[in-house]
This record gives structure tokens, sequence and C-alpha cells, in this order.
């Protein structure tokens, strides 16, 4: 009986090309750049200390996880009105929220961490980090209908649904913990990266973060998603050898 | 694709149920106004064959149309014209069979009088049409499930297994509603272990093989 | 002879009058989950009854609690779907997935409100919360507008979960997430109803917008992606 092969052996990586391999090097080295100037070549904050050089990180996460949910939203979309209904805009979906929960996480426990250290409370209740959690449990949601089974084109019509009313929801959450803090007039709360002064080296490397963490996500959700297209051409494969055995069956 | 005398078109249709292809490159041709019976181990494909004739799954490869209808893109305007009863009745437990039948006569559009006159063919009468269908046998469920689907005045019936649970009179009466449809013009696929009794009302008979169709001879 | 499609109103009607009349014939509601949150209302009394706190967060508790019923009862309306698959009937009868949609979130909406009076009655009477005529108002108001919000993002994860082969633990997760700006916006307007911690009422009636707001655009969408959601 013949057994069927659809991939060849893994000799090489089999989701690496010359561009992503070129992008893996840059990001790469500009996070040793990052580092080196993060953590030895800018200043400490006059009233914080050392412990601003958490921005460093907490920001460019947040950063990152916003995008990688507009992200998944866009290929959501591109996926539905799409005339082709091109599984790769799903798939792109699916590895932007995946790598986007871990920097939500990342962007979570980072901020938490600098409140302690600067304020001395892991967490408040102020627009963006609320924001930010619901985001997180949302998307969680999202990653959970993926997993629901079902062909492709039905996991992709229904967390394309998901992330779509997700979309909505974001601005309706952050607008009324928004006007939850306004009305009740508590005193104006003092986020741990609202009172630092920031000289032009330490702008430099803000913005250097947000640049290379940048390059981070899409590194990543590139080889994630052609992992998630070798997955279900695995499926496909597979499928053709269920059919042969269906068909022996007959036999 | 299909001519408007095709009640059924498959050409190597695959149906996918998780990963396992419980229809596999299946084909098939029904021409209207026959009655088909339809036999087949458990697990061959039968109730996946109905289910996708009555717009219920997707279909993962081949081409399907029902009624003209092209399943991969009209399922819905296909489902206006199919009737189904499949393993279970669908009804409400709660509500009275009366209840059942005023529910679904709104949802089909169907007049008080055709569900009383159905009620009536299918043996309900006034004191079993108020009770709860919890309280009701699984062969009196059955026949309030059947009165729903005459009154649904489909085209295309698809039945699996429907004189499970019944009595030989229900049995019987099952019979002479699907020869009657049929007569009527309506184009009937019947799933049954009952070979005898099925079999002597069919015209045609098929057998569902791993997921394939085989045909096992016209009456 | 060949039927036609029934109206989309005509579908909801029936679907919604149908999920009512089960309801009272059954009782499953008022007789099980009915008490499940009076116990809830009481338990956060013993947890929490320590120097007037109770009567502060009061608006918080009602709707928590009506929250976690929501979950129930959501499950309860897709359950007798599933019970006779009569899901499956709905579908192959061709009926405007939309009105399917409509019909249960009415329902919902519906036996939503039956609960939060009893459960506003509660707090009346276990937290001492004090309503005035124009509280009634802004109160009814709240309600009917969280409830359209909570009742269509219930039927819309519900009809996921029933359709996704029986994965209602799914439920809770999307859900809950979902409805937090109803939790917030029906709190704070319940409140300035209370009068607690010195909230006027004319503080509630911003809220008022923010659900009505939620509602709507959940209404609506909710309306166009029932039917992606629930067919195979």
């Amino acid at each position: 009986m013949n057994s069927i092969h659809p991939f060849p052996s893994p000799t090489s990586t089999p989701t690496g090309t010359r561009a992503s391999r070129g992008l893996g090097v840059v990001v790469f080295l500009g996070m040793v750049l990052l580092t080196l100037l993060g953590l030895f070549f800018t200043d400490e904050d006059v009233v914080q200390g050392s412990t601003v050089r958490l921005m460093y990180i907490h920001v460019p996460t947040a950063w990152v996880a916003y995008l990688a949910f507009i992200v998944t939203a866009l290929t959501s979309a591109m996926y539905m009105w799409g005339k082709q209904h091109s599984l790769t805009f799903d798939r792109i979906a699916g590895a932007s929220a995946e790598v986007g929960v871990i920097f939500m996480g990342l962007s979570l426990v980072t901020g938490s961490l600098w409140g302690r250290l600067t304020w001395g409370t892991y967490w408040q209740w102020d627009p963006r980090l609320t924001t930010t959690a619901f985001l997180f449990i949302t998307y969680v949601g999202y990653l959970a209908v993926r997993d629901l089974g079902g062909s492709h084109q039905q996991r992709a019509k229904r967390s394309g649904v998901v992330a779509l009313l997700a979309v909505l929801e974001i601005p309706l959450v952050h607008f009324s913990v928004v006007l939850w803090r306004s009305l009740h007039q508590k005193a104006s709360v003092l986020r741990p990266n609202g009172n630092v002064t920031m000289d032009g080296l330490m702008l430099f490397t803000l913005l250097f973060g947000v640049g290379v963490f940048t390059l981070l996500f899409t590194w990543m959700v590139l080889h994630r998603q052609r992992v998630l297209a070798l997955a279900d051409a695995i499926d496909d494969g597979g499928l053709e050898a269920a059919l042969q055995e269906r068909r022996n069956e007959n036999n | 694709m299909s001519s408007g005398d095709e009640a059924v078109r498959l050409r190597n249709a695959v149906v996918l149920l998780g990963s396992f292809p419980a229809l596999a490159e299946a084909s098939l041709v029904v021409e209207r106004g026959e009655i088909v019976l339809m036999s087949g181990a458990n697990g061959a494909g039968k109730t996946t064959l109905l289910r996708l004739c009555a717009g219920l799954l997707p279909l993962a490869r081949g081409e399907a149309s029902v009624l003209g209808f092209n399943l991969a893109t009209q399922r819905k305007e296909a489902q206006l014209h199919v009737g189904m009863l499949g393993h279970a009745n669908g009804l409400y437990l709660d509500l009275t069979a009366q209840e059942n039948l005023q529910f679904w006569g709104s949802i089909v559009g169907a007049s008080s009088r055709e569900m009383a006159l159905s009620a009536q063919r299918m043996g309900l009468h006034s004191r079993l049409l108020s009770t709860p269908v919890a309280k009701m046998s699984a062969g009196q469920r059955r026949r309030t499930a059947l009165a729903i689907l005459v009154i649904r005045r489909a085209s295309l019936w698809l039945l699996d297994e429907p004189h499970a649970g019944l009595d030989a009179a229900g049995r019987d009466e099952i019979d002479i509603i699907l020869r009657e449809a049929a007569s009527a013009g309506a184009t009937i696929i019947v799933a049954s272990h009952e070979l005898e009794r099925a079999g002597a009302l069919a015209t045609r008979r098929i057998e569902v093989v791993g997921g394939a169709v085989v045909e096992r001879g016209v009456q | 002879m060949k039927r036609h499609s029934t109206s989309t109103w005509a579908v909801a009607r029936t679907i919604a009058s149908k999920d009512l009349r089960i309801e009272w014939r059954s009782k499953v509601l008022v007789n099980q989950v009915l008490p499940f949150a009076a116990i809830v209302m009481v338990l956060f009394a013993f947890a929490l009854d320590n120097d007037g706190i109770l009567q502060r967060v009061a608006p918080g508790l009602v709707w928590l609690a009506v929250l976690f019923t929501s979950l129930i009862i959501v499950q309860r309306t897709f359950a007798i779907e599933s019970a006779d698959n009569a899901l499956d009937a709905i579908k192959v009868a061709g009926v405007p997935s939309a009105g399917v949609f409509l019909g249960k979130s009415v329902a919902l909406v519906v036996q939503l409100l039956l609960f939060e009076c009893v459960l506003v009655l509660l707090a009346l009477v276990l937290y001492q919360v004090h309503l005035s005529w124009g509280g009634v108002v802004l109160l009814v108001t709240v309600s009917v507008l969280a409830n359209i919000g909570l009742a269509a993002m219930g039927a819309l994860y519900g009809g996921l979960g029933a359709a996704a082969k029986g994965r209602e633990t799914l439920l809770p997760l999307l859900l809950l997430p979902a409805v937090a700006p109803v939790l917030i916006g029906a709190t704070r307007a319940t409140e300035s109803a209370f009068g607690v911690g010195g909230a006027s009422l004319g503080e509630g009636w911003p809220w008022v917008a923010l659900l009505a707001v939620f509602g709507a655009l959940f209404g609506f969408g909710g309306t166009l992606a029932f039917g992606v959601l629930t067919e195979e």
C-alpha cells in the first residue's frame, strides 16, 4: 500500500526565507543596541531613578499589543470582504492575535511592576490599563473561538466576526472607563510614565525601542503565519489520505 | 449545471465532519418524483448525505445541487423547498403538540386549516394535541414531527429512519403519506434499515458505503 | 406549490412568543434561577455587612448578580433548542437568521427585566437603599437599554456555543468581557437612581446614553453576525 508523503523530510527551516532571515538579524542587532541604550547609555530619571528603564520595554510592548489588535481586525475584514476569501488573511489574523496576546501580557506585567516600584500599587483603574486588560481577555476568547474545530473557512468566518465585534467594543470600553473616572473626580491618577522628563537620548531610545519591537512583531507574525499555513496544508494533505482510506472501505 | 428535472445532483461531493470525510466523493443523480431508498451501515454516511441535501453542511469539495440550487452558494434558497425529518424530532418538549404545530406553522407560513388537517391525518386527536410533548411516547412524537413535515409542502423530502419507534399502524400511515407526496410531485429520499417495508415504497435503491453511493437497482 | 420565505419580523415574533410561552409553562427560570439570584444577593450581604459598605456597593452587586444569572438564562434559551434538535429544524426551514436572532433577543430582554425587578426589590430590602419616583424612571430606562445589549451579546455568543457542537463553556469567556461596558454604565446609573455616595439623578443620564449606544451597536451587529456564527 502506498503511503503518502506530501512534504519532504525536514532538513532545512521550512518557514525561513532570505528576507525573513535578514529581518531576524536586523531585529537581533536592534535588540542588542536597545539593551545597551536602555540599561547603560541613558541616564536615570530625576524622580524615578533606575526604574524608569522599564519604560523602554513597557511602552513598546503596549504599542505592539495595540498594533497586533489592529492587524487582526484589518486582516479579518480583508478575509470577509475580499472576493477571494483568501485564508492567508485569516492566518495572519490568527498569528497576529497570538503574538498580540503575548505582548499584551508583557505590557500588563511591566506596567504593573513599574507602578509598584514608583507608586506602590500593582494596579490602577485608569482607562488605558483597564482597556488593555479587557483587550487581553477578549483576545484569549478570540483564540478559543479559533480552536472550535470545523473547516478552515468556518474558523476564518467565526473568528473574523468575533474580531470585528471586538473592534466595536474597544472604544466603548475605553470611553466608559474615561467617563467613569472623570465623573467621579477622583484625584488625578498619576501613571508611571506621566511625569518623566526626557532628554534627547531617552526620547531616541524610546522611539528606537518602538521601532525595534515593531520589527520583532513583524518577524514573529511572519513566521507564525507560515507555521499556520503549513498546519493547514497538513490538514488538507491528511484529507487525501483519509479519502483514500475511506475509498478502500468499499473494497 | 443541472437541468430542471433533477431533484438532487452530487458529483464527487466531499463533506467533512471535523477532518473526517463523512462523504468521500459521493455521486448521485435523483430525478424529480423518484422515491429513493438509501441503505447502508451505521457510519457509512447516510445521515451526512441527507444533511448535505438539507443545506445544513458545507460542501468541502466537488459539486452538489438540490432542485437546481447550487449547495455551495445557495443553501438558504434551497432550504425553502426542502423538508427533513432527522433522528431527533425538532420539537419543544415543554409545549403541547398543538403549540408545536402552531409554532412551526407560523415559521413556514401555513394556515391553521392546513395544520388542523395535517394533525388529523397523522392521527393526532384533540386529547393528544393538548399533551405536552415531554409526556408523549416516541411514536406520538414522531407522528407530530411528521405532521409538521407535511405542512412544509417541500419539493424534496429527506427522511432519516422515519419508521423507527412507530407501531405498525403508524408505519402504514407514513407509507401512505409518502406515496401521496410523491404522486403530488415531491421527490423523496428515505434512509432506512427496513428494507422490505421501505423497499416496497421505493422506485429505486441505493446504498451508501464508505462515504460513496452505490446503485442497488430500480424497482 | 412552494412556500415563500417568512418575513424577519414574523419569525422574530413567533420565536419570542414561543420562548416566553415555554418559560411560562416550564417555570424553570422562576423556580430554579430566581432563587439562585436571590441567594447570591443574600450571600453578598453576609460577605460585606460592614459599616454601611453594603449600601454603597448595592448597585454593583445588583448588576453583578444580573450578569451571572444572564449566563444561565442564555444557556437555558439555547438548551431548549438543542434538546430535540429544533435548531437544525429551524435552519432547514430556511428562515432569515436575523429573525431568529431578534426573536431570541426579545425573549431574553423580557426575562432579564423580570430578574432585575426582583433583584432591585431585594436590594431595597436587604441593602437598605432608597428609590424615589425619579429614580424608578431612571432605573427602568437603564434596565431596558442594558438588557438590549446583554440580550444581543447573549443571543450571539450563546448561538455560537450551541452551534459549535456543545461548547457552552465558551459562553462566559466570550460574553462577560463583551458586556463590561454594560456593567460599568448600568452600575453608575443605578448609583444615581439609589442616591448612594451623594450621586444625583442627573448624573445617571449620561450613562443611559452609553447604554443606548452599546445596545444599538450590538443589536445591529448581532443581527448581521448571527447567521454567520451559527451556520455550519
